[in-house]
């Protein structure tokens, strides 16, 4: 039996969306009928908006994708000015105030506390410089990702951007690709490094290259069903598919047509691709698109770039990040700035527009490891640009405990999420930068903290992942996290293994300063993070792992998610200033 | 009458009479049912995969861990409320309540 969902998606959804949110935008919140709450967040999600969670009624997510993460001159401005004009909320962020912007994991933004009745004036404001909320959400063509240099990178073996382009353009929006079983996350790499993480999506397009009628043609290779949520792991499978760039809509439509009508509307736990590939192999996917949904004969896969993936691959050479100055093909520079856990304040958003343009092409890039990168920079502008105060803290040149930093939203604002997320990652970064040594050749050490098995942070593929968890600490329940180690990209992908469980959270630094002092005391001369964690089994590596107090204070160590908002004064539930907010008195048990 | 229930937005919360009633990420111990070795099992219920309605008693169908020992697992039915004329009353997740608990 078709689920709730299908039967909603069944009645209105797409772009017919849209003229229900103007109305209820116009006539205000009162104006969804209670008894369709359930039916029209759902739908609204499709227009990128998300609602927040329990005692933050009325209040939305809004999730704003640039394909690729690419923001054309004026459009990083543009988010600035409404981050700064719409998204306040009733009470303060103690780390970051109060009006920003968070740049995700698919080099998209989300602003937080937008209210239905500003939705209209802020599409408005964002069509008119050339940004959508379109697909943010919901089941359909999510943001595609890619390498974020795309274009402009030295190291691309087939330009992605044009590609990406697209099917941009091609599937947004798109009647026969609007309503699919589940999210459908693609991702399109050009360059050798694998930037585009395309072995944790839906459907990955891959650098390659294949001989056909004695000529070396560019283009890519296609894997299907990689994801992370749900304790399900999985990489895409290689499904022995090459296109080159002009197929690439062609195969990509005929794939997503086939999740349309192959995928699971009866079960959304069991929906994503990846399941469907499970079941079916990655030969039976290739055999029903070919027969049924693409019209030419596609080529078998070519030859792949993997073995040169540097990107999240804890290898001793290449990009495993954006981060600094680099040069360009054209001689230009772009300039990679850290983005500590992905958020940045609205009126610090802003003068970066300000400083991409007097000092690039005005053009921004947002990339999957939250940062922001500048583009276009003249080698002459460099020295002043770099000069800047507001780099000080936006750094091209941070701390690894800072650069590695990735945290999703948490229970700031998540229905899923079971622990804190942003706050403490922040408080971890700071800690660690000042009470532990790396070892002075080691410059990334990815830490990703994601607040439940969703995994919106990838926790899976760090050098250290962190899952939030709860344990019981001095008699009572506190905030805790899974500790992982192993995860990576790269040409053998492996994800981490939860090595050592349910660590209250304030003992986590103490764990990771123990695991790094060991590894310095243990590795042979070189040896990467990835490659001392590979080469011991998770026993060993346990030991490894010491969790223990230190003078890191944790200030969310209580149930964040019992209350309305975790930094608030007054935090309980009762207290949210947000229209309808839950019952939350419960009625005794019967014993 | 029928009442709506429903698993919303990946299994983070129960909606009933379409209403948010039930949220992930408390910890309900449970006595009787046996989820793992320890005395009481003190289940932090990570994402609900099902709801369901007997009589007047809505259950969830969860996955699960022991927040002492670790161990992990579905329930398939662990009863979070009632509905009394019409209006949803929850359950204190914190309370032991050993006649409501579902069958090992």
């Amino acid at each position: 039996m078709p689920t709730d969902v299908e039967e909603w998606k069944d009645e209105i959804y797409g772009t017919d969306i849209r003229a229900h949110m103007e109305r209820f935008a116009e006539e205000g919140w009162e104006a969804i009928p209670e008894d369709e709450h359930d039916a029209w967040f759902e739908r609204f999600k499709w227009y990128g908006l998300y609602h927040q969670r329990a005692g933050q009624e009325s209040y939305f997510m809004m999730r704003i994708g640039p394909a690729n993460g690419v923001l054309e001159p004026g459009q990083l401005r543009t988010i600035g000015e409404i981050a700064k004009e719409y998204s306040t909320g009733p009470a303060e962020n103690p780390e970051f105030g109060n009006g920003w912007a968070d740049v995700t994991t698919r080099q998209a933004v989300q602003l937080h506390w937008i209210e239905i009745e500003d939705v209209p004036a802020i599409w408005d404001e964002l069509e008119a410089n050339g940004l959508s909320t379109l697909q943010a959400c919901g089941d359909s063509w999510r943001n595609i990702v890619g390498c974020p240099v795309a274009g402009k990178d030295k190291n691309e073996h087939v330009d992605a951007l044009d590609t990406i382009h697209e099917l941009h353009d091609t599937f947004k929006g798109n009647e026969d690709h609007v309503n699919l079983p589940r999210k459908w996350k693609v991702s399109v790499t050009g360059c050798h490094e694998g930037c585009g993480q395309g072995d944790i999506n839906d459907l990955a397009l891959e650098p390659a290259e294949k001989e056909i009628d004695g000529e070396t043609v560019e283009g890519f290779n296609v894997r299907v069903g990689g994801g992370l949520a749900r304790n399900e792991p999985r990489f895409a499978k290689n499904v022995d598919v090459f296109v080159t760039p002009e197929q690439a809509a062609d195969v990509a439509g005929g794939l997503s047509a086939l999740f349309r009508d192959h995928g699971d509307r009866e079960n959304r736990y069991n929906a994503r691709i990846k399941f469907l590939v499970d079941e079916w192999g990655p030969e039976k996917v290739r055999e029903t698109l070919q027969e049924e949904y693409v019209d030419f004969e596609m080529y078998a896969a070519g030859e792949d770039k993997r073995d040169q993936y540097s990107y999240n691959a804890g290898v001793d050479h290449g990009h495993a990040d954006h981060v600094g100055v680099h040069e360009q093909k054209d001689g230009n520079y772009y300039v990679g700035l850290n983005v500590l856990v992905g958020r940045i304040g609205a009126d610090e958003v802003i003068e970066l527009a300000d400083l991409a343009d007097e000092y690039g092409s005005g053009e921004a890039r947002l990339t999957q490891r939250q940062n922001i990168i500048l583009t276009d920079v003249p080698e002459e502008n460099l020295d002043a640009l770099l000069a800047e105060p507001l780099l000080e803290e936006y750094s091209p040149d941070p701390h690894p405990f800072q650069r590695g930093s990735i945290a999703c939203t948490g229970t700031e604002f998540c229905s899923l999420s079971i622990v804190e997320t942003k706050n403490r990652q922040v408080r971890f970064s700071r800690w660690l930068k000042e009470n532990v040594d790396l070892p002075d050749d080691v410059q990334d050490f990815h830490i990703h903290l994601s607040g439940c098995t969703a995994s919106c942070a990838q926790p899976q593929i760090a050098d250290i992942s962190l899952r939030g968890m709860k344990t019981r600490k001095d008699g009572e329940p506190v905030e805790a996290l899974d500790i992982g180690l192993g995860g990576g990209l790269g040409e053998n992908p492996n994800f981490a293994d939860w090595v050592t469980e349910r660590v209250p959270a304030d003992e986590v630094p103490g764990a990771i300063q123990n695991l790094v002092q060991n590894y310095d005391e243990l590795r042979d001369d070189g040896e990467t993070f990835r490659e001392f964690v590979v080469d011991r089994d998770e026993e060993e590596l346990a030991e490894l792992v010491e969790p223990e107090e230190t003078d890191y204070e944790d200030p969310y160590m209580h149930n964040t998610k019992k209350t309305w908002y975790p930094y608030a004064e007054d935090d309980d539930m009762d207290a949210s200033p947000a229209p309808n907010a839950a019952d939350e008195s419960p009625t005794p048990a019967d014993d | 009458m029928t009442v709506p229930v429903r698993t919303l937005d990946d299994g983070a919360w129960i909606s009933v009479n379409n209403a948010r009633a039930v949220s992930n990420s408390d910890i309900w111990p449970l006595a009787s049912y046996d989820f793992c070795d320890c005395d009481v099992a003190h289940v932090l219920c990570e994402s609900f995969f099902d709801v369901s309605v007997h009589r007047d008693t809505i259950a969830v169908g969860a996955v699960g861990q022991c927040i002492d020992c670790g161990s992990q697992d579905t329930i398939d039915a662990l009863p979070v409320g009632r509905v009394i004329d019409g209006e949803f009353r929850a359950f204190e997740p914190g309370a032991l309540q050993a006649v409501n608990e579902p069958q090992s």
